[in-house]
């Protein structure tokens, strides 16, 4: 009754939602071991040995270099086979997205994905997961036997307070052959440097979808500058070409942490939630009462943004 | 190039969902659908494939009897022919008996190149496209952004995360999954849906493609998230509930 993590790693750094996928998998008290895979991994294999783990497992070889599908999948298929866990958890990251679907698939199981929390209920495991982009939630249960797989959705587990322990490493090289890669991947790359750092500025006003076309956003352009903040937006504001790529808040975009965050005719999907749920205060205006942005906004006003911008305006403008 | 791109239907983006009585899905009766929004990007870059090498394009769509709607508008936007599975209850699917019909409704097909949206808008797993991509035997890569075929090689740039990108060559056939946003959708033209019309929908039933998979996952119970934090929520007149905002804002929260 062992849990399998697999860990992600940039740039020789264990991923924050690594460490929440650890603490995740430790929250349900049973045995967790942490997977490492990639080419020289030692060093975040002893990391990972430091906290409170059954195992470490180091899956090296030089074709893990970079990360491909088949190349994981091959080295992951033949760990879950051999150890038998009983749950698996992922990061639910841009990565395990591209593979573990597939892993889950060579086993005929099938991956509970972006998962939020869980309880036990008559010894079954219960997960939450989000439907409709935020606005409902699901329990979600497993039919058949083990192994179960699911990922962990980023922020949903804190990872400041992993308990520290003495994990025994363990090293293997897993068979895989270049045939069995199929995909040919470049280094990664980022475009145009940002010339605009949103995560310097104290407050920001951001704008979605509510503000419907290009020709309306005098509007929030004018809360932003009544409230000395940066203009940012959500990923189809940018996609449209309104603002530019490098305004753009969110799991693709920019993570925030401003004193004030106001945000305009956003309906709060997850990945722009990541961006900027760290803010110290949120205010969201929005007209759907059910928005999902309204679950992190310490203040809220339901409305029409075209009729509420404009009044904020002018109350910021009257004399203290 | 013979191009298949899977789309489904999905409920309105704005729609005002209720919970339905048995309280496993959302009630259907007063809900508009439509194409999965990064499904109809899917659609546009097989489309613009097509436009750039010949070829076909095949739109794949399970669903009930409405979704006929969706398939009529992809092929007035210019897919050549369907292929409908209709599956009145897909919420007892899960995505690998998902996947699992649309192989088998693939399996004459031999497709060069499967296209999908990266995630559906309303069960959200987005896996599907890998899942099928496994079961076909296919490469793949997913949150696709750029696509470009040269000979039998595809050459794809795929999003990751944090503003950093990645190329990523592989050869046909494969399966791609497609980021919403990426293009500007095109209209169907008056012609394109007078033509639609005359195009080929071939409807197969899941039973006929060996509906037999019983879930490995199960939604047990569907219901509106609770309010993680205590939000001051204002409504009512705009100008009242900006006052009360700043108010707020200067008073209490102290950050203007």
């Amino acid at each position: 009754m062992s849990i399998l993590v697999i860990t992600e790693h940039r740039e020789g750094t264990l991923t924050r939602l690594s460490l929440e996928t650890l603490a995740a998998a430790l929250s349900m008290e049973k045995p967790v071991t942490a997977v490492v895979l990639g080419h020289s991994v030692g060093a975040l294999a002893s990391q990972l040995a430091g906290y409170a783990l059954e195992r470490v497992i180091a899956l090296e070889h030089s074709l893990l270099l970079q990360y491909t599908p088949d190349g994981y999948c091959r080295a992951l298929l033949e760990t879950v086979q051999a150890r038998e866990p009983w749950l698996v958890l992922f990061p639910h990251s841009y990565q395990s997205r591209d593979y573990a679907p597939k892993l889950a698939t060579a086993l005929g199981r099938v991956l509970a994905s972006d998962v939020t929390g869980h309880r036990m209920e008559d010894g079954a495991l219960v997960l939450v997961r989000q439907l409709f982009q935020g606005k409902l939630n699901a329990d979600v249960r497993f039919a058949g036997e083990a192994p179960h797989f699911a990922s962990i959705q980023a922020g949903a587990y804190r990872a400041d307070t992993l308990p520290a322990g003495t994990a025994p490493i363990e090293t293997v090289t897993p068979e895989i052959h270049a045939a069995d890669i199929r995909t040919n991947p470049e280094a990664p790359f980022r475009e145009a440097q940002r010339a605009v750092d949103l995560t310097a500025a104290d407050v920001i006003v951001s704008v979605g979808r509510g503000i419907k076309e290009a020709e309306n956003l005098p509007v929030v352009q004018a809360l932003a500058e009544a409230l000395g903040a940066e203009l940012a937006a959500s990923r189809p504001i940018c996609d449209n070409g309104w603002l530019p790529m490098e305004r753009q808040v969110g799991s693709s975009g920019q993570t925030v942490a401003p004193k004030l965050y106001v945000a305009v005719g956003i309906s709060g999907a997850i990945q722009h939630l990541v961006g900027m749920k760290g803010s110290k205060v949120i205010v969201a205006i929005n007209k759907d009462p059910d928005a999902p942005i309204f679950e992190v906004a310490d203040y809220g006003i339901v409305g029409d943004l075209f009729e509420v911008a404009p009044a904020l305006v002018e109350e910021l403008r009257k004399e203290r | 190039m013979n191009i298949v791109v899977c789309v489904k239907q999905t409920p309105a983006r704005d729609s005002l969902l209720r919970v339905d009585a048995a309280g496993k899905w959302v009630s259907e009766d007063d809900l508009n659908f439509e194409i999965n929004e990064p499904d109809a990007y899917a659609l546009e870059s097989g489309l613009q494939l097509k436009e750039q090498h010949g070829g076909e394009v095949t739109v794949l769509c399970a669903g009930p009897a409405r979704a006929a709607q969706t398939i009529r508008e992809a092929l007035a936007k210019g897919a050549d022919r369907a292929i409908h599975i209709a599956a009145d209850h897909l919420g007892a699917l899960d995505p690998l008996g998902l996947a699992k019909l649309m192989a088998a409704a693939l399996r004459d097909e031999k497709p060069d190149l499967v296209l999908t949206g990266l995630q559906s808008d309303d069960l959200g797993y987005g896996q599907t496209g890998v899942i099928l991509a496994e079961l076909l035997g296919l490469p793949h890569a997913t949150i696709i952004m750029q696509v470009e075929v040269e000979g039998g090689t595809l050459q794809v740039k795929r999003e990751l995360e944090d503003g950093w990108f990645q190329h990523v060559a592989m050869p046909l056939p494969a399966l791609l999954t497609i980021q919403s946003g990426i293009s500007k959708l095109r209209y169907a033209t008056l012609m394109g849906i007078k033509r639609a019309k005359t195009k080929p929908v071939r409807t197969v039933s899941a039973a006929e493609l060996g509906d037999a998979a019983t879930p490995v996952l199960e939604v047990a119970r569907v219901y509106a998230p609770p309010r993680g934090k205590r939000t001051q929520l204002f409504d009512g007149d705009a100008r009242e509930s900006a006052a009360r905002l700043v108010e707020k804002l200067r008073f209490e929260a102290r950050v203007l």
